[in-house]
């Protein structure tokens, strides 16, 4: 287990190979659809500290709150490949240094993780209990009232946040890999 | 005699099955993920993702949290006694919703899709959604399904014959659909998940068919012989594609296939997909006039 502390430095992420477990540790920010598009039209400046250097997450949580602070009750990933379109306009445009959730990114993505030093880090899904105690605190949140809770930007702090690294900076997918074993099977099953 | 709905009553005691069904990953579900994590190899990715799925649906169960934070589509299918209003079990439902999703047992799910603007309370156009049936005992019957969006988004639907997979209009043709479909998802629908089939219908019923199957225990046995042998035979190829947990590689792509069927046009030979995660949130509940049980 590779221990990370948010934010990180390029030289430690190209260090980073595929297949490689990590724990995180530090601040990062929650985003999916819409966050993606929004970061890339408004591109907005509140975030930019706060992504640069550190993870977006691919997760919508279940959240509550008591005597007025939010807690994460359960914070599991989700898909991530719907964010295929953006993710490497984003990882360019923020810095961003890893780009967390689960199911793996594309050809874009993979190369843009290439170009810019980033992972592609895959949390287990469904686990979201395990994860949403990783997340010791929440410092804020972004555009809730107009995305909702599960499509919000929310800040939060993690302490022992554990993923994979299934897509590194140097052109290599646990996925593509995975299909295309599974892609001949799949072939021979059906006789095609 | 007709049954006296307790509107009260009933809605608290739906609470507590979205409760259940949010928190407990069911028994058989259980059994299947660690016979699962048994078989994978020593040391594999496999078992170490099997492994964190368990702990995460025991200290669900423990913490009386949600087992995964896609709270999904709420989807219920409801057995009546003769004469109980729909409206009133409707109503009730909707707002054991809302206190659901108050108690953080679900996530607010509901998007309209026209203004892009959450509900916040899981309440909406065809949102929870209800499948009524009626018979003779005394009982509501309420079953309950949790469906998440990521395995929603894998769910498919093919119509034979399919000229790319030479797949002909029967039942090794309908093999053909699932095994092409079960590879397309790969890890998405958060493998290993359960394929709930559905043969013929029209686009619509086909797709509540295969929905349905989802409620059958994972150890049960098709009564119909054929439709049997088409699960073994699936279960068994599914799992060599080698796709495995997450889509991490390993022997347990799926942990059960289930597959029912209804009659179909003679023009139309729909074969339709509805995939469930390995956290295949499920609970029934039984509701009499003087106890309620869940199962």
């Amino acid at each position: 287990m590779i221990k990370i502390n948010l934010p990180v430095s390029e030289a430690d992420v190209r260090k980073l190979k595929m297949g490689d477990e990590v724990s995180l540790n530090g601040i990062m920010l929650t985003g999916r659809d819409s966050a993606h598009t929004w970061l890339l039209n408004d591109k907005p400046t509140e975030v930019r500290d706060l992504l640069k250097g550190s993870v977006i997450y691919h997760c919508g949580p279940v959240v509550k709150k008591v005597n007025d602070e939010w807690h994460f009750v359960a914070a599991g990933p989700t898909t991530s490949i719907r964010e295929e379109p953006y993710q490497g306009s984003v990882i360019k445009e923020y810095g961003i240094r890893g780009v967390m959730g689960k199911g793996g990114m594309g050809e874009k993505t993979l190369k843009a993780l290439g170009e810019n030093g980033s992972v592609y880090l895959h949390a287990v899904g469904g686990a979201a209990t395990l994860q949403g105690q990783a997340v010791k605190k929440v410092h804020g949140v972004i555009k809730l009232e107009e995305f909702g809770v599960p499509e919000a930007l929310w800040i939060i702090e993690v302490e022992d946040f554990q993923a994979v690294v299934t897509m590194d900076s140097h052109g290599n997918s646990l996925h593509k890999e995975i299909k295309e074993a599974s892609d001949k099977i799949a072939n021979e099953l059906i006789g095609i | 005699m007709s049954f006296k709905l307790d509107v009260d009553r009933f809605r608290d005691a739906v609470a507590e099955l979205i409760r259940k069904a949010s928190t407990q990953l069911p028994v058989d579900v259980m059994k299947g993920m660690e016979t699962a994590r048994d078989n994978e190899e020593k040391g594999s990715p496999a078992k170490s993702v099997l492994d964190y799925m368990i702990k995460n649906a025991d200290a669900a169960k423990e913490n009386s949290t949600p087992i995964c934070q896609d709270t999904g589509t709420n989807i219920y299918f409801i057995t009546i006694p003769e004469g109980v209003s729909l409206r009133k079990i409707e109503s009730a439902i909707a707002e054991a919703t809302r206190k659901a999703t108050e108690k953080a047992y679900l996530r607010p799910n509901a998007v309209d899709s026209v203004t892009g603007k959450n509900s916040g309370d899981n309440t909406g156009v065809m949102a929870p959604y209800y499948h009524y049936e009626e018979w003779d005992e005394p009982t509501i019957k309420v079953e309950l399904m949790l469906k998440g969006g990521g395995c929603e988004n894998v769910s498919d639907q093919y119509k034979l014959p399919d000229g790319r997979l030479k797949a002909d209009r029967n039942l090794d043709g309908v093999y053909k659909c699932i095994i092409d479909s079960i590879n397309k998802a790969q890890g998405l629908g958060c493998a290993p998940g359960v394929a709930g089939i559905g043969i013929g219908g029209d686009r619509a019923s086909g797709m509540v068919i295969a929905k349905k199957q989802l409620f059958r225990k994972l150890d049960d046995t098709n009564s119909d012989a054929e439709l049997s042998k088409l699960e073994n035979r699936l279960h068994t190829d599914l799992n060599k594609l080698g796709i495995g947990p997450m889509g991490f590689g390993g022997l347990a792509t799926v942990l059960g296939v289930k597959v029912g069927a209804a009659h179909r046009l003679p023009a139309s030979f729909f074969v339709s997909l509805a995939y469930s995660c390995w956290a295949d949130r499920r609970c029934t509940m039984n509701y009499t006039e003087s106890e309620v049980s869940y199962d």
